[in-house]
């Protein structure tokens, strides 16, 4: 994932490997599940993707299977959600959020039922595998329904912090999980993790890097290493909630930058991106602004690092990126 | 507990104000409710342990409509049942009602918010597996049209119905052979439907759909422990209404004044050979 020049800054930085989200995400719910009966993990074949095998082994009463039928999957989910269980639909993001997205939008969200719905081996985690197995479009749909929170954590804090929020949410909520292990960012220390609220990781006012998931890492160290090579000062914000979105950080980037840059492992159309120069352009403010995500064609295939790298959601890109656009006329 | 008698004349009455609030609101689903009503009656006067009391409690029995176009049998119950005044029916499909043309939340009593098709099954399944997994005794139901069966996520709330054993889950196809492009047996085939839902592990009971005791012995307790209950109800479209009866134009037709006058007049003649005389 990493280039050895992007390693050197992170340890530099101090930055040290986690593991993947969606371990963070098990660990975490069976946690809650231990001392809450009422939470359920809900599976479409999809417990072993989900590092759910020990859920299944300590709680066997508490995670319910409905074999490969996402559809179902959301309906039952649903249906439980209904009758007071704190419900989390497990399954791959490319799967949960386009074949069962009629079941999000009407059963759980206009339902209005807190079901949290997680988003497995979301993005291009499974990019070797083609774009059957990609989401790419999850942050577009899902924006465009009412009653959901959108969240897409950048590692295993903001992972930790979700599922905890997620399950003490009266309302529907969407969580979005990688496979591969990623750096541990600043924490609370730096930044305290609510549903809604951006998280500024490092200050600045040269360009600003806003980011989502697990594209932040890359601005965090974009940010390092173009303050290493060119004395820029850039600003990192994560911004785990997509939606809502926290306007105020968008503004006070906008507002405060030279420019904007935004990072998501996403398809531009309808992304992160366009949801942030919606809030920038409503409020007349003017920036140099650009948004690195999958351009819509046909998304190139590999691992998650190579697509990563093919579209410039590394270090090196969205440096090369901000860069540019510093020095646009 | 009401009498056959009892119910066949409030199943009248539902019929007439379904007709008129249709009327009224200048749109709905006419022939679909007047299909189902006879089931709705039966559920909510005999079946179901729900009430406007109970309405909030964990224990109570769960309808869900899966077929939510047939909204105004739906509302015309609960009203009757006292989760709202009728009069409430005014606003049907207006601006900013609450009773929009399909069933909503936002309506007393109502479960779930329906009206896409083939939602409805594996939400029961959820509701059902919800009272399993406590220990709970209530049940849940949910009416189908035999259209709707077309719908692939049926078939997968029909497997794990019976891969969770949930005898306190009752589907009901209001099989009334119609829908909006003809019959049902043309657009897309679904015969032989007893056997596909038996085969799929189900218990199944083909009944009069418009028969309260036949309804009521198919729903008042699970048809065999251990499997989910399949109540194939053989309907009539537009039931009650002979213009209307088995006619596709009925599906989403308004009646024009005459045709409302004529429908009024054959169920007034109805309730009143049943009273008596008092309409």
């Amino acid at each position: 994932m990493y280039s050895p020049a992007a390693k050197a800054v992170a340890e530099k930085l101090g930055l040290k490997m986690g593991r993947a989200n969606l371990e963070e995400f098990a660990d975490t719910l069976l946690a809650l599940a231990k001392t809450d009966r009422n939470i359920l993990a809900v599976t479409s074949d999809s417990r072993g993707s989900g590092k759910l095998g020990p859920f299944g082994q300590a709680l066997p009463q508490q995670i319910v299977e409905v074999g490969i039928a996402e559809q179902n999957l959301v309906g039952i989910a649903a249906g439980l959600g209904s009758c007071g269980k704190n419900v989390f639909a497990v399954s791959p993001a490319c799967f949960l959020t386009a074949r069962s997205l009629e079941q999000i939008k009407n059963d759980i969200c206009y339902s209005d039922h807190p079901v949290t719905l997680v988003g497995i081996s979301a993005g291009v985690s499974y990019g070797a595998l083609g774009t059957t197995h990609h989401s790419l479009h999850d942050f577009a749909v899902l924006r465009a329904i009412n009653n959901l929170t959108v969240v897409a954590p950048a590692d295993n804090f903001e992972a930790r912090e979700a599922v905890r929020a997620a399950a003490a949410a009266t309302s529907p909520v969407y969580l979005r999980f990688g496979k591969a292990p990623l750096y541990t960012l600043p924490g609370a220390e730096t930044a305290p993790f609510t549903l809604g609220a951006a998280r500024t990781l490092r200050p600045g006012r040269d360009v600003a890097f806003l980011a989502t998931g697990e594209t932040v890492v890359h601005a965090l160290l974009a940010a390092a290493h173009l303050e290493a090579t060119a004395g820029l000062a850039c600003r990192v914000v994560s911004f785990p909630t997509v939606k809502p979105l926290d306007t105020a950080a968008v503004l006070a980037a906008a507002r405060e930058c030279r420019a904007v840059v935004t990072a998501e492992e996403h398809l531009v159309a309808g992304g992160f991106g366009e949801a942030v120069a919606g809030v920038i352009a409503q409020a007349g403010v003017g920036t140099r602004f650009r948004i690195v995500g999958i351009p819509d064609e046909y998304t190139v295939t590999g691992s998650q690092a190579d697509i990563f790298r093919h579209y410039g959601l590394t270090m090196e890109g969205l440096a090369a990126t901000a860069s540019a656009l510093l020095a646009r006329p | 507990m009401p009498t056959d008698r009892d119910l066949a004349l409030k199943s009248l009455r539902y019929r007439r104000s379904i007709l008129r609030w249709i009327k009224h609101a200048g749109a709905g689903h006419t022939g679909g409710s007047l299909s189902c009503v006879d089931i709705l009656n039966v559920l909510y006067n005999r079946i179901l342990r729900v009430s406007p009391a109970t309405a909030a409690d964990p224990l109570r029995d769960r309808y869900i409509q899966s077929k939510g176009h047939s909204v105004e049998a739906l509302f015309v119950v609960l009203a009757d049942r006292g989760f709202f005044p009728e009069s409430d029916l005014g606003t049907l499909c207006g601006y900013d009602s609450a009773y929009v043309g399909h069933p909503t939340r936002h309506v007393a009593g109502v479960e779930q918010n329906t009206g896409a098709l083939g939602h409805g099954l594996p939400i029961a399944v959820g509701t059902a597996l919800a009272a399993k997994l406590d220990g709970a005794a209530f049940r849940a139901f949910t009416l189908l049209g035999d259209g709707e069966l077309a719908e692939g996520s049926n078939w997968e709330g029909a497997l794990a119905g019976a891969h969770y054993k949930l005898d306190n889950l009752t589907a009901i196809i209001d099989c009334n052979t119609l829908q909006i492009t003809g019959r049902t047996k043309d657009v897309m085939n679904h015969e032989p439907l007893a056997d596909k839902w038996a085969a799929f592990g189900w218990a199944v009971r083909t009944v009069d759909g418009h028969d309260f005791a036949a309804l009521t012995a198919a729903l008042e307790k699970p048809l065999q422990p251990g499997k989910p209950s399949c109540v194939i109800a053989r309907t009539t479209k537009g039931k009650g209404v002979s213009f209307m009866e088995d006619v596709g134009k009925w599906h989403h037709g308004v009646p024009n004044d005459d045709e409302f006058a004529r429908a009024n007049a054959e169920l007034d003649a109805a309730i009143a050979a049943l009273t008596g005389g008092a309409a």
